[in-house]
């Protein structure tokens, strides 16, 4: 076990492209971090920079207090585990897990002790004897999760291990890890482009974009706190919805009517012309099924609802609407950056699944302006960030962890548990 | 595939076959054949023997014919040998190292392999007696590799380039050193193309006429296909038709064995459930 510290990492490739552009990054011992972006935006090389099998252009990677730039990947005593799991076909699953420690000369008791170890915890016992060849997707990320834990290595990295698993699956696989993290307590690396696994396993969560760190913090902070347009597109899922505005006094006007902004926010955001406000699909509800005492806090705005979905415990109402020509080309650009195609400017919002808003017809929503947030369209920098209350939430996510880890090496028994359920359900 | 189709398939298979198979049956018919009976213009002897391959097993061809046999065998599995192992390194660094000069390589294995072989045997023959390797296993080894190399490159390249980079990074994060990597993953993985290299190989050297009869002169060192252009009839008027016949059968017999044994191994497909599904 040890802390990962990266200094200043830079990855160029022979024709020049810097694929990780000066990466700093303290991963904490016992941490769980994820790294996550579109593809292309050097999560991969970064891991793999890590790992050792990619070599730095410059910059320091420093493990447990030593310096591994110039080591080669045996020597740095990490494991990992594949896209494609890397499998030995021609070995069995007891001596592909046993890999490792054959290779360290290990006796054949303590293989075979150790090699069941990692079979109880992955439940593999009936499969020991068997090929690779002859598993299912599910078991063979099993075996390569096994190959991984069974020796002690000082940390675990992951590149994309549930990508080609089905979503049942995916998600089992995926409580599963998150448990077996928490269990060892080991530094683990994990590089997604999923983002419902980024927020569910994730200590901390750090995006990037064209191989430059974008913002490293706890999912909640993330998502409550973006630093820049890319994080708050990237991160949730509808996505955030970006309307044009323009400040008159403390309001601002958009598309869907004004919104008020508190003082700390619109002073923020004065003297400049036009703004992008950045509002989650559920910061959004049907204005009939609004409470009283809440209604206040928001606005009400009338809209034509394009289409409706429901999903049975949510509905989603797409609402399109006008935006200035810059406005609709940064948009597109943003949407291409993050891997999707909008081809409308429309706000997707999320209303009660009780809601009975008709497609095509106009409806009363509401909009809950406490937590909107204000972009500036040329630079995508969020104004209105609070610095302060995103460290707050990723100071809690950090004292949650270090308590987590503390319970399950002092007694190893139902609260580590617990947590995968919580994050199973969360992620549901 | 409709059943017409598959019908016409089966139809054609068949034909091929037997266009192919033909002269192996003739040769084989032949070779049961006594010796007033070689011109009979019938397919099937009208009475069979085995006179033949007594003449060259234990009769007057046998002091010919069982050192050349010896001869092959050694020589061609020395060569199959040096060159499979010699071409998996090879092979190796051209599916896996970027390095200057690799297309170079490619192309003059190409080139030699294309090189007309009588056009080097006579230097060859001149270099040979100079230097001692006259008449001698190795100096048929030599000549040998350069046969089967170049194709036993390229093959071997080809299943190289197969296997999935991940499973060799995997071996070096688990601690394998670059050569453990090697020899503990990759070639168990490219044994299947290791064997069909050894197979061609083999075949190759095993058939070649050429260097065979050009570079040696004595049974120390002669092959059967130089051994068998040297049979003689009983007399001067009586061509040795039977017992080359004979000879032919007993030398093509190694052949099918050594594919019969190892056609489960050629079958590829052993890297299947290495990766995804």
């Amino acid at each position: 076990m040890a802390e990962i510290v990266m200094n200043n990492i830079v990855k160029q490739y022979g024709d020049g492209f810097p694929a990780v552009n000066d990466v700093s990054l303290d991963i904490a011992d016992g941490e769980f971090m994820i790294l996550v972006g579109p593809s292309g935006c050097g999560k991969s090389t970064l891991l793999r920079m890590i790992v050792g099998l990619e070599d730095i252009t410059s910059g320091d990677m420093v493990i447990g207090g030593t310096r591994v730039n110039d080591k080669a990947p045996r020597e740095r005593n990490l494991s990992m585990v594949f896209q494609n799991y890397a499998l030995y076909p021609h070995l069995s699953v007891f001596e592909n897990i046993a890999f490792p420690l054959r290779l360290a000369k290990m006796d054949d008791a303590e293989v075979r002790r150790r090699v069941n170890e990692a079979a109880d915890v992955l439940e593999l016992h009936e499969h020991l004897e068997r090929k690779p060849a002859n598993l299912s997707g599910g078991q063979r990320q099993r075996v390569a999760m096994g190959r991984a834990i069974v020796r002690q290595a000082e940390a675990f990295l992951f590149d994309e291990p549930l990508s080609n698993l089905d979503a049942k699956l995916r998600g089992q696989m995926r409580t599963e890890i998150s448990r077996l993290q928490r269990r060892l307590g080991i530094t683990t690396v994990y590089v997604t482009h999923d983002q419902t696994e980024a927020m569910t396993l994730g200590d901390r969560v750090c995006v990037l974009r064209k191989g430059k760190i974008q913002q490293v913090a706890s999912p909640r902070e993330l998502y409550e706190q973006p630093v820049n347009l890319f994080v708050a597109g990237f991160i949730g899922s509808p996505p955030m919805n970006f309307l044009p505005a323009q400040l008159e006094g403390n309001q601002l006007s958009t598309p869907f009517g004004p919104i008020e902004l508190d003082d700390r926010r619109a002073k923020a955001v004065t003297g400049r012309d036009l703004l992008l406000v950045g509002i989650r699909p559920e910061y959004f509800e049907d204005a009939s099924l609004v409470d009283d005492a809440k209604r206040p806090l928001g606005s009400v705005f009338r809209a034509r609802v394009d289409v409706t979905e429901w999903l049975g415990d949510q509905q989603y109402a797409y609402i399109p609407y006008e935006a200035p020509e810059e406005i609709t080309a940064q948009l597109r650009a943003l949407s291409r950056e993050l891997d999707s195609e909008e081809l409308r400017t429309q706000a997707i919002v999320s209303i009660d699944s009780t809601s009975r808003i008709r497609e095509g017809r106009d409806a009363e929503f509401w909009l809950d302006s406490r937590k909107v947030h204000v972009f500036d369209p040329t630079t995508g920098d969020n104004l209105t960030r609070d610095a302060e209350a995103g460290a707050a939430l990723t100071r809690m996510a950090t004292e949650d962890r270090e308590e987590q880890i503390a319970e399950s090496t002092g007694g190893p028994s139902g609260r580590s548990a617990d947590s995968g359920g919580a994050q199973a359900a969360g992620a549901a | 595939m409709s059943r017409r189709e598959k019908t016409w398939w089966w139809i054609a298979g068949v034909v091929i076959l037997l266009y192919c198979l033909f002269p192996i049956a003739w040769i084989a018919s032949l070779s049961f054949k006594g010796p007033a009976d070689i011109a009979n213009q019938q397919f099937l002897p009208s009475t069979t023997t085995t006179e033949n391959y007594s003449t060259i097993l234990t009769g007057t061809a046998s002091d010919l014919f069982l050192p050349a046999l010896r001869n092959s065998f050694g020589i061609c599995l020395i060569a199959t040998f040096i060159s499979c192992i010699l071409s998996m390194f090879a092979a190796y660094a051209i599916a896996r190292l970027d390095f200057p000069g690799k297309k170079l390589i490619l192309s003059t294995a190409l080139a030699v392999a294309i090189f007309p072989v009588i056009s080097i045997v006579t230097p060859l023959f001149n270099l040979w007696r100079q230097i001692g390797l006259y008449d001698t296993w190795l100096g048929l080894i030599i000549p040998y590799l350069s046969l089967t190399l170049p194709l036993s490159i390229w093959t071997m390249s080809a299943f190289f380039r197969e296997i999935p980079w991940e499973m060799e990074q995997a071996a070096q994060v688990d601690g394998a050193t670059t050569w453990q990597a090697f020899r503990k993953v990759i070639v168990p993985l490219a044994a299947p193309g290791v064997f069909t290299t050894a197979i061609i190989a083999f075949f190759i050297a095993w058939n070649d006429f050429a260097y065979g009869i050009s570079l040696t002169s004595t049974s120390r060192a002669r092959p059967v296909p130089a051994a068998l252009g040297l049979f003689s009839g009983a007399s001067q008027f009586e061509d040795p038709t039977g017992a080359i016949a004979a000879a032919a059968v007993i030398v093509t017999i190694p052949v099918v064995v050594l594919v019969l044994i190892f056609q489960r191994r050629i079958v590829a497909g052993l890297t299947n459930g290495a990766v995804k599904g």
